[in-house]
């Protein structure tokens, strides 16, 4: 349990897990709208879930590129179970780049590594319209402890999850802006369900809302304010891995888009059957969606170490563009991946069908809506001078 | 300088939305703490572009360089220095 695997060796696991696990799982996940168990406690005992906590704190040290790499693949059998990986390594990053100054939080890092913890994220509540930068509700210190309460309209997994990451003001007399991140631990918190999940696609991240009451100790707040951890951390993390993941499931949609063609085409050699022409579109879309991917990636891990680049107006505007452009092209492709394979597609239950694929990806333009990033965009562009 | 001070104090005062009264904030008071959005520090930079009649380069683009009202002064004076 304690050896130290090969970065490669991550990716091959997920490959194992996604399609061997998660894959053959994700319709039932899909039809009874439930917690990928099985794929969750496969990575958990492949030592996934710890796999971005630093080396000395008993983790395997991946990178953002690795997480990246792991995202996609699970895109391609799960999207529920890739988004609840996400999601957890957003939380974990958060924890490993802005909590490492602190014996709590190095503790803390050193549990997942070695429990393999599953971290959700609470930073959406009601009456705050979706904004990550706006809190009410206030963390308030009573002598030794800290209390905070918190409606939220939704926390993916909250229930199955060992903490949430919730936002919250500085203080009672804090400015909505003024927000710091809480860790809160199972045993913290009581978690009221006020909303259930009955949704289109993404089905299997659970994503409840609940009236959250936690008592914490104010080790449990990170250092940094929440205004830097977002900008530095949260955000690029999440466009990145969310687009790595919705690049995954746009490519399972081609490739059983592209079987589909292959067959047809056997049965009538000489002539290109009729959704070839949408395929080839498909599979152009696809590149662009990839490459989109890879620069976003790859400007987010030259910058990651230095907090100067990492705030500057052109990187924030670059993060938001890519994952509005991956948010618009994933159900752009998989509608050509679906009209390439036609009713064969259509229906459930086939080699080719993608009925699954496209419901999970319109979820893509709604979480963090796309028209509040270009909404963003617009604004910040007002005083980008470009590079 | 005490001109460039009173020209920020009166910018925040009508694009920055703090919660706070202008005048009680300190020439280190945090203004990101006061109740500065991102969304109206961007207002706050293209009414001081405007005023001083100078462009914010991207190295200043960035949460430091508006995180007081000194912070603030320092880069304009720069750029105005700059411009001369």
């Amino acid at each position: 349990m304690t050896q130290v695997l090969a970065t490669d060796d991550i990716v091959a696991t997920a490959q194992a897990i996604g399609t061997g696990i998660a894959g053959p799982a994700a319709d039932a996940v899909d039809s009874e709208g439930r917690f990928p168990r099985e794929a969750i406690d496969a990575l958990r005992d492949a030592r996934m879930l710890g796999a971005f906590v630093p080396h000395e704190l008993g983790g395997r040290g991946a990178s953002i590129s690795d997480l990246a790499a792991v995202c996609e693949t699970l895109g391609r059998s799960c999207a529920s179970t890739a988004m609840i990986y996400a999601m957890h390594q957003i939380q974990v990053a958060c924890l490993v780049h802005h909590g490492h100054g602190s014996a709590f939080f190095r503790d803390y890092l050193a549990g997942i590594a070695r429990h393999e913890w599953l971290l959700a994220s609470g930073t959406s509540e009601v009456g705050t319209g979706g904004e990550l930068r706006r809190s009410l509700c206030a963390v308030v210190y009573e002598g030794a402890s800290l209390r905070v309460g918190k409606r939220t309209p939704v926390i993916s997994y909250g229930e199955e999850a060992d903490a949430v990451l919730l936002t919250a003001r500085r203080g009672p007399a804090a400015a909505p802006s003024d927000q710091v991140l809480v860790l809160l631990t199972k045993g913290d918190m009581c978690l009221t369900r006020t909303g259930e999940w009955d949704a289109l696609g993404m089905r299997g991240t659970r994503s409840l809302g609940f009236s959250l009451d936690a008592v914490a100790s104010p080790e449990q707040v990170l250092p940094d304010p929440f205004a830097d951890i977002a900008t530095r951390t949260m955000i690029p993390m999440s466009h990145v891995l969310w687009s790595s993941l919705w690049l995954g499931l746009a490519s399972d949609a081609v490739a059983r888009a592209h079987a589909f063609i292959r067959s047809a085409a056997r049965q009538t050699p000489g002539s290109a059957p009729p959704g070839a022409l949408r395929l080839a579109e498909a599979v152009a879309d696809l590149a662009s969606l990839r490459a989109t991917v890879q620069g976003g990636l790859a400007d987010f891990e030259r910058r990651a170490h230095d907090p100067g680049a990492l705030d500057d107006l052109g990187f924030a505007i670059g993060m938001n563009s890519l994952k509005s452009t991956a948010a618009r092209l994933a159900p752009h492709i998989v509608a050509q991946a679906l009209a390439t394979c036609g009713i064969s597609g259509y229906r459930n239950g086939t080699p080719y069908s993608v009925g699954r694929h496209l419901r999970d990806a319109y979820s893509a333009a709604l979480m963090v809506n796309n028209d509040r990033l270009l909404a963003a965009n617009a604004h910040l562009l007002l005083v980008h001078k470009g590079d | 300088m005490g001109d460039i001070t009173d020209a920020i104090r009166c910018a925040l005062h009508d694009h920055a939305r703090l919660a706070v009264n202008i005048a009680d904030l300190g020439e280190e008071s945090d203004l990101y703490r006061a109740g500065l959005s991102s969304h109206a520090s961007v207002s706050l930079m293209l009414a001081l572009e405007e005023r001083f009649d100078i462009e914010f380069p991207e190295r200043m683009l960035r949460r430091g360089a508006f995180a007081s009202i000194a912070a603030i002064r320092a880069n304009v004076r720069e750029l105005i220095g700059a411009d001369a």
